[in-house]
């Protein structure tokens, strides 16, 4: 095929394009050899990391793919705060890289990546080795702003803990919770916008008060939001009422939400400049949050908290051959959560193998698909799907929304089962 | 030899079958990277409690996505999902899930 026909062949590929499989044969064949010996190593074994290894893979079987984790065991967010409230142990959110290596060829390397070199393209690991990419992928989560609120630090986190990372914050705050008695006073500090998972200190929430249901019923839940309103908040509020009384009590970031002091020693939080104060028993403080520590130090944020990306692909704009998928990226009106982790990872992995090749990147479809429990038989949901427009990621008109008011048990019943099948079903995906 | 290479064919056939992407060689195109959103509730790579969609066939696809995109037929989720996808799409989408088995 000559280059001619080929790039004619590129435009028919390209947005809105519909060409077949079949038809590309011939361009392929011819461009192959560079996909197969390219090498991409994934930093951060999450939900937008492991997806993008294993698709790379899947999408081009003899690519050189490496993922670096630090962790044997992932712990997912999601489904951590069943475990808070009792319905699901730490076993139940334990991931393993096993079948990323054994069953779809990803090279697994258990360390922390200690530095990047865009320029040189290198990765240099906490056991000293630098490892050469032609292409990289970032999705190393969240790292938290303790600097925002004076009083608190990070090292409070072993006494006052966010646990909005899984793993031993989530085994400590369930501890705690268990530790309380009965009658106690649970604070949660919720964070103002953009944060990992919207919808997830109110499911929080609500997994709290079950157990405080069962073991604890007259202890209280007090949500200080930094903001004015929250994912699905009449859904939330809705089931709030029907299941937990007057249990969970919201505050508005006007309404004295907005926590501008914590007194660590004392579990105290001060808010309106000295004049509302919340003593609690449980503290549970999850801070402001920006990219990834690896991916600042790198220079992906440039001077902001997140990595700005072409959304059409996830490629860095400040560091080309570089992409930032997940909670750390910049994208458009996707909300940063697992399930958006996973479907940028494709959208990722698809670009730099038909980058590899020299085709064009193809128009992205993406999807977001959020369940929530508020009693472990009465679950909400929020779905939107993305397409690219104009340079960024929006949510396509007349699509999503979220599930419908007043709705009967037996519906709320339903998606309580389909929480299940989605946690089941996106950790196969990624992970299986 | 002949039935040796017999024997290799049809373990090579076998293989394939197992395999994701029928076509390995290819890069990927736009049906295959939009089914692949479907595959996070509705995995290929293990089972929950959703509905399998691996070798669901091809016209019920479209005849389904397209009543749940227009309402005939109800849906907790797949309703407000289905609205997201234009008809070339699902049937993009349809025709990839016809070559996965």
């Amino acid at each position: 095929m000559t280059d001619f026909s080929r790039r004619n062949f590129l435009k028919a590929v390209g947005i809105g394009g519909a060409a077949s499989l079949a038809s590309l044969g011939c361009a392929a064949n011819g461009t192959a050899t560079a996909s197969r010996s390219a090498r991409v190593i994934v930093v951060g074994g999450g939900s937008g990391g492991a997806t993008a290894a294993k698709y790379l893979k899947r999408f081009s079987p003899d690519m050189d793919v490496t993922l670096i984790e630090p962790n044997a065991t992932y712990y997912t967010c999601y489904g951590s705060n069943w475990v808070l409230g009792g319905n699901a142990e730490m076993d139940d959110i334990a991931q393993s890289y096993d079948a990323l290596q054994s069953r779809h060829g990803v090279k697994v390397v258990q360390d922390t990546v200690m530095e990047i070199d865009p320029a040189g393209r290198t990765v240099t690991t906490s056991a000293g080795e630098a490892m050469n990419y032609d292409r990289l992928v970032m999705s190393p989560g969240i790292d938290f702003r303790y600097d925002a609120v004076p009083g608190i630090t990070e090292a409070d986190s072993e006494r006052i803990p966010h646990a909005w990372k899984a793993g031993e914050q989530t085994r400590l705050l369930r501890q705690q919770l268990e530790a309380m008695p009965d009658g106690g006073i649970f604070v949660m500090v919720a964070p103002g916008n953009p944060f990992r998972c919207p919808p997830g200190p109110y499911e929080r929430a609500s997994m709290v008060a079950h157990y405080f249901q069962q073991e604890k019923p007259r202890s209280k839940i007090i949500i200080l939001d930094n903001k004015e309103a929250f994912s699905k908040q009449g859904l939330f509020m809705e089931g709030w009422a029907q299941h937990y009384g007057d249990m969970i009590e919201w505050v508005a970031s006007s309404r004295g939400g907005q926590v501008e002091e914590i007194d660590a020693a004392n579990l105290r939080t001060i808010s309106d400049g000295g004049f509302t104060e919340f003593k609690a028993d449980v503290l549970n403080y999850i801070p402001p949050q920006t990219a990834g520590k690896i991916a600042k130090q790198t220079g992906l944020a440039g001077d902001g908290f997140w990595c700005p990306v072409n959304q059409l692909t996830f490629e860095s704009t400040i560091h080309p051959g570089i992409y930032v998928i997940g909670d750390s990226s910049v994208a458009g009106a996707m909300p940063k959560s697992g399930h958006s982790a996973n479907n940028q990872a494709k959208v990722a992995a698809a670009a730099i193998v038909r980058d590899l090749a020299g085709l064009e990147p193809l128009a992205p479809s993406t999807a977001n698909t959020c369940y929530s429990l508020i009693t472990p038989d009465h679950a909400i949901s929020v779905a939107a799907v993305y397409a690219y427009q104009d340079g960024t990621i929006g949510g396509v008109e007349g699509a999503g929304g979220v599930s419908p008011m007043d709705a009967p048990a037996s519906v709320r019943r339903q998606e309580a089962l389909y929480t299940k099948g989605w946690y089941d079903g996106i950790t196969a995906d990624i992970w299986g | 030899m002949k039935r040796s290479r017999i024997l290799a064919a049809g373990i090579a056939v076998s293989m394939m079958a197992m395999a994701y992407v029928p076509q390995a060689a290819a890069e990927v195109d736009r049906g295959q990277l939009l089914t692949t959103s479907c595959f996070s509730c509705h995995s290929i790579d293990g089972t929950g409690n959703m509905p399998n969609l691996v070798g669901y066939p091809r016209d019920l696809m479209i005849s389904q996505m397209q009543a749940f995109k227009d309402g005939s037929r109800p849906g907790t989720i797949m309703n407000r999902h289905a609205k997201g996808y234009t008809d070339e799409e699902i049937v993009m989408m349809a025709d990839y899930f016809d070559t996965i088995q």
